[in-house]
């Protein structure tokens, strides 16, 4: 453990219960990071999640913390939002948790613009249940229920996100980790809905299913294939074919739910009347 | 004069017949009675059948549907055929003339009064036949004092509207006292 | 005219709910709309930030139904409202809420099921769904008005008992009560008890999130934000709130959840007797049936025979302590609901065949009539 971030973490609780070659513990590091360089109150802070392996790092987070049920974490955050604007409220959730059994709430979320910060672990795998196509594995992918390759298409996560109205939205991965920080601290930033799609790695069932060689191999592979928004946007679009594009993908500011609804409270300045 | 009232409003949806429910069980609430109103309807709310109840008593109200009615106030050709027989023997039947014809029910005394026509053609306005529809049946039944209806209307009715549905209620009571002076 | 009745006034059953929450503090809603419960959530979108208060309307109902244990977990006394196809979309979260202990109120007003069945029809069917919509096995409170007076206290009451036993307490109505217009006081501020969650007398460093202090089992709950930094989980965890796959600690935390709801059935079981003292025939009945009951047990003493009437107020848990008094004195039971048999085997369970226990079970959108329920006395007798 590094010293200077223990103090986020419940050192009681590890070793936790990721795969050895697992990237989720790379991209929680960056997230502590980040509320760190961002000075947050770990007392005003809450971390929310779902179900799946990255939703098991509520557990090891030395905050308020909220693991709940399956797809539901953005909704249950709404609620701690609302109801006490004053804390910071985060949220960790996998590609099926989030786009699957969740996609409603993701929209919606995104579409309310209230001040949540998402952090999507993208593995593009069911891992937890054991290896099961995501609406984020690749066409052609190999999963336990997608035996003869993955005839669906995938989301482009980002671009889905943009167009429901989130107001922040990036991308990057567990190989470049001082990105990863930064643009998961320029969301912190963002008064509003802050995506941020972390690319994770999962040897044991996506790596293993694909033959993608082991953890290092597939930590190589994110570094070869990813390039920052700025290099892509010099980049020819031939050069681009295959590649994956990281940094702050969008960013357009617009009014928060919680302030905006502040506005309809203050209206009402006076008290309590009942 | 009865200590329990039970009252049935049947018409289409648009009549205002709820409303003209609810406004009659507040004007009981005001003279310190009891009273209970419920309601049904079809998916719109234009058009389609709807039907209010009103329980007015002395006493506590446990069963809060009308069985057989005291009064029944009937606005549409489909509400008369539905309600017309679950009147009591000795009940009152209004029947809304202006759309209401060919109906002779076999029980209960029937007073036949042109109250849409009356709302749209001597107040101006066809959505205030609710009004005057109240106005008939406190006028011949005092089931609620008329200072109590025209306080239970003003406290409901939008503002602005105030002297069309004063003049409504006016038009109501006159109806009704032509209606039974001709008997 | 008395103080009373100056306050009276005409007043919904659904608007009573969302007022008499009000009254007992509530300051987060979460809703979807759905007949016929939408007026609680028109109510409080108008009345909760007057107060100081929050609503929003969801994506879903499920989204609702996990809003509101958020909100709960910052403190906000949270409340939700559906009928039957939103209360079933509910129930995983409701059962999130009833294992990490998170208090909070849901408010069914029951139609005509299943599936769309009747959006504007009564029933009572959700009953059993009540009890066990969620899967597992879990303890529940859920309570049923016959009145818009009650709609409002009960509301009140719901709010207290989710407090003082950390459980999400269900506020079933039907749709004949959530719409109907009635006649109600509004009580005075103070008038009604108010019960707030008990708050960590320890420091932070010394709090347990799920140890209980006292003999009610029930631990004192901290609110996120004010520095007891706890883990909060669906998973099955020891009194720390972390999660373990040992068959002691996963039995004992199920064994807290159904024994702290037992030790507290005296705060819980809430009934009224009508005319019991001499009954042959005893009515049980509750939400808008006692209404049609009560008027057979009137006219049916009217006649001379001796019927009465035991209503439900507290629905799960079962009042089967108050039923088997009872069933000692009576010759028979009847059981008035608008559903195809739910209660009426609750009860025939709990008199354990010392007595007949006859339903009238019907499930077509209509309010048993008091004649219907007069023609089965006549035939017990």
């Amino acid at each position: 453990m590094f010293a200077e971030i223990e103090q986020y973490f419940r050192t009681e609780r590890l070793p936790h219960i990721w795969c050895p070659g697992c990237t989720n513990g790379i991209i929680v590091k960056s997230i502590v990071e980040a509320i760190q360089k961002a000075g947050l109150d770990q007392d005003k802070t809450v971390i929310v999640s779902g179900i799946g392996c990255s939703s098991r790092a509520t557990g090891y987070l030395n905050f308020n913390t909220l693991h709940t049920t399956h797809g539901r974490a953005l909704a249950f955050a709404s609620g701690v939002k609302l109801a006490n604007p004053e804390l910071n409220v985060f949220v960790i959730t996998g590609d099926g948790d989030c786009t699957s059994i969740g996609g409603n709430h993701f929209i919606h979320s995104a579409r309310r613009n209230m001040d949540l910060n998402v952090i999507l672990f993208n593995n593009n795998i069911y891992g937890m249940t054991g290896g099961q196509y995501s609406p984020m594995s690749p066409s052609g992918a190999k999963a336990t229920t997608a035996p003869y390759g993955n005839i669906e298409r995938p989301f482009d996560i980002c671009n889905l996100a943009i167009a429901a109205g989130a107001t922040y939205v990036a991308r990057g991965n567990s190989f470049n980790t001082r990105q990863l920080t930064d643009i998961i601290y320029n969301g912190i930033a963002n008064k509003g809905f802050s995506f941020v799609e972390a690319i994770a790695s999962c040897p044991v069932y996506y790596g293993r299913k694909n033959k993608l060689g082991n953890a290092a191999d597939m930590l190589k592979w994110q570094r070869d294939n990813c390039i920052t928004k700025e290099a892509a946007d010099r980049l020819p679009l031939e050069k681009k074919q295959g590649k994956v594009v990281t940094g702050i993908l969008h960013h357009e500011p617009a009014p928060e739910y919680t302030t905006e609804y502040q506005k309809i409270i203050d209206k009402f300045q006076g008290g309590e009347e009942s | 004069m009865r200590d329990s009232w039970e009252i049935r409003l049947g018409g289409s949806g648009g009549q205002g017949l709820i409303t003209g429910g609810i406004i009659l069980a507040e004007a009981a609430i005001l003279e310190g009675k009891q009273a209970v109103q419920s309601q049904s309807y079809g998916p719109e709310s234009r058009g389609g059948s709807s039907k209010a109840e009103v329980i007015i008593s002395k006493e506590n109200i446990d069963y809060m549907k009308v069985r057989a009615a005291d009064l029944l106030l009937v606005m549409s050709p489909e509400a008369a055929k539905k309600y017309v027989d679950d009147v009591k023997e000795e009940g009152i039947i209004i029947l809304d003339s202006t759309y209401v014809k060919d109906c002779e029910p076999k029980k209960g005394k029937v007073y036949k009064v042109d109250i849409s026509r009356i709302a749209r053609q001597d107040v101006g306005r066809e959505v205030v036949a609710n009004i005057v529809a109240l106005g008939v049946i406190v006028g011949l039944t005092g089931v609620v004092s008329q200072e109590a209806l025209e306080k239970a209307i003003l406290a409901r009715v939008p503002k602005g509207t105030e002297e069309m549905n004063k003049k409504a209620l006016a038009a109501g009571f006159q109806a009704i006292k032509s209606v039974v002076n001709a008997a | 005219m008395n103080v009373t009745s100056i306050n009276a006034r005409l007043m919904q059953g659904n608007q009573a709910c969302a007022e008499g929450a009000i009254y007992a503090g509530a300051r987060f809603y979460a809703g979807y709309p759905i007949t016929p419960s939408t007026e609680i959530a028109e109510v409080l979108a108008e009345r909760l930030p007057q107060v100081g208060g929050k609503f929003i309307q969801m994506e879903d109902e499920i989204a609702s139904m996990a809003a509101i244990v958020g909100a709960s977990l910052t403190g906000a006394k949270s409340m939700t409202a559906t009928s039957g196809p939103g209360f079933s979309l509910k129930q995983e979260n409701l059962g999130y809420a009833v294992l990490s202990e998170v208090p909070c109120v849901v408010v069914d007003v029951q139609r005509l099921g299943p599936s769309t069945g009747g959006p504007t029809a009564p029933s009572q069917g959700d009953i059993m769904q009540a009890r066990w919509g969620t899967h597992g096995d879990h303890p529940i409170i859920a309570i049923s008005p016959s009145s818009v007076q009650e709609c409002f206290e009960l509301t009140v009451k719901a709010f207290n008992l989710s407090e003082r036993f950390r459980i999400p307490v269900l506020m079933m109505l039907d749709e004949v009560i959530g719409h109907m217009r009635e006649r109600i006081i509004i009580p005075a501020p103070g008038e009604l008890e108010i019960v707030d969650r008990k708050k960590p007398k320890v420091a932070p460093s010394q709090y347990v999130p799920y140890e209980p202090q006292d003999d009610s089992l029930v631990p004192p709950m901290a609110n996120f934000g004010e520095g007891y930094r706890y883990h909060v989980t669906g998973l099955l965890h020891d009194d720390t709130g972390f999660p373990s796959n040992s068959p002691a600690v996963m039995g004992e935390h199920q064994d807290r959840l159904h024994e702290k709801i037992r030790r507290g059935l005296h705060e819980i079981i809430m009934v009224e007797e009508v005319q019991t003292e001499d009954a042959d025939v005893l009515l049980v009945a509750f939400g808008c049936m006692a209404r049609s009951a009560a008027r057979a047990v009137k006219e049916a003493r009217a006649k001379g025979q001796k019927v009465g009437m035991l209503r439900l107020i507290t629905i799960w848990p079962f009042p089967e302590e108050a039923l088997r008094q009872l069933a000692e004195k009576v010759k028979a039971i009847i059981v008035p609901e608008m559903n195809l048999g739910q209660v009426v085997d609750v009860v025939k369970s709990a008199v354990e065949g010392k007595v007949p226990v006859y339903g009238i079970c019907q499930a077509d959108g209509e309010i048993i009539p008091p004649e219907r329920i007069l023609e089965k006395i006549e035939e017990v007798l």
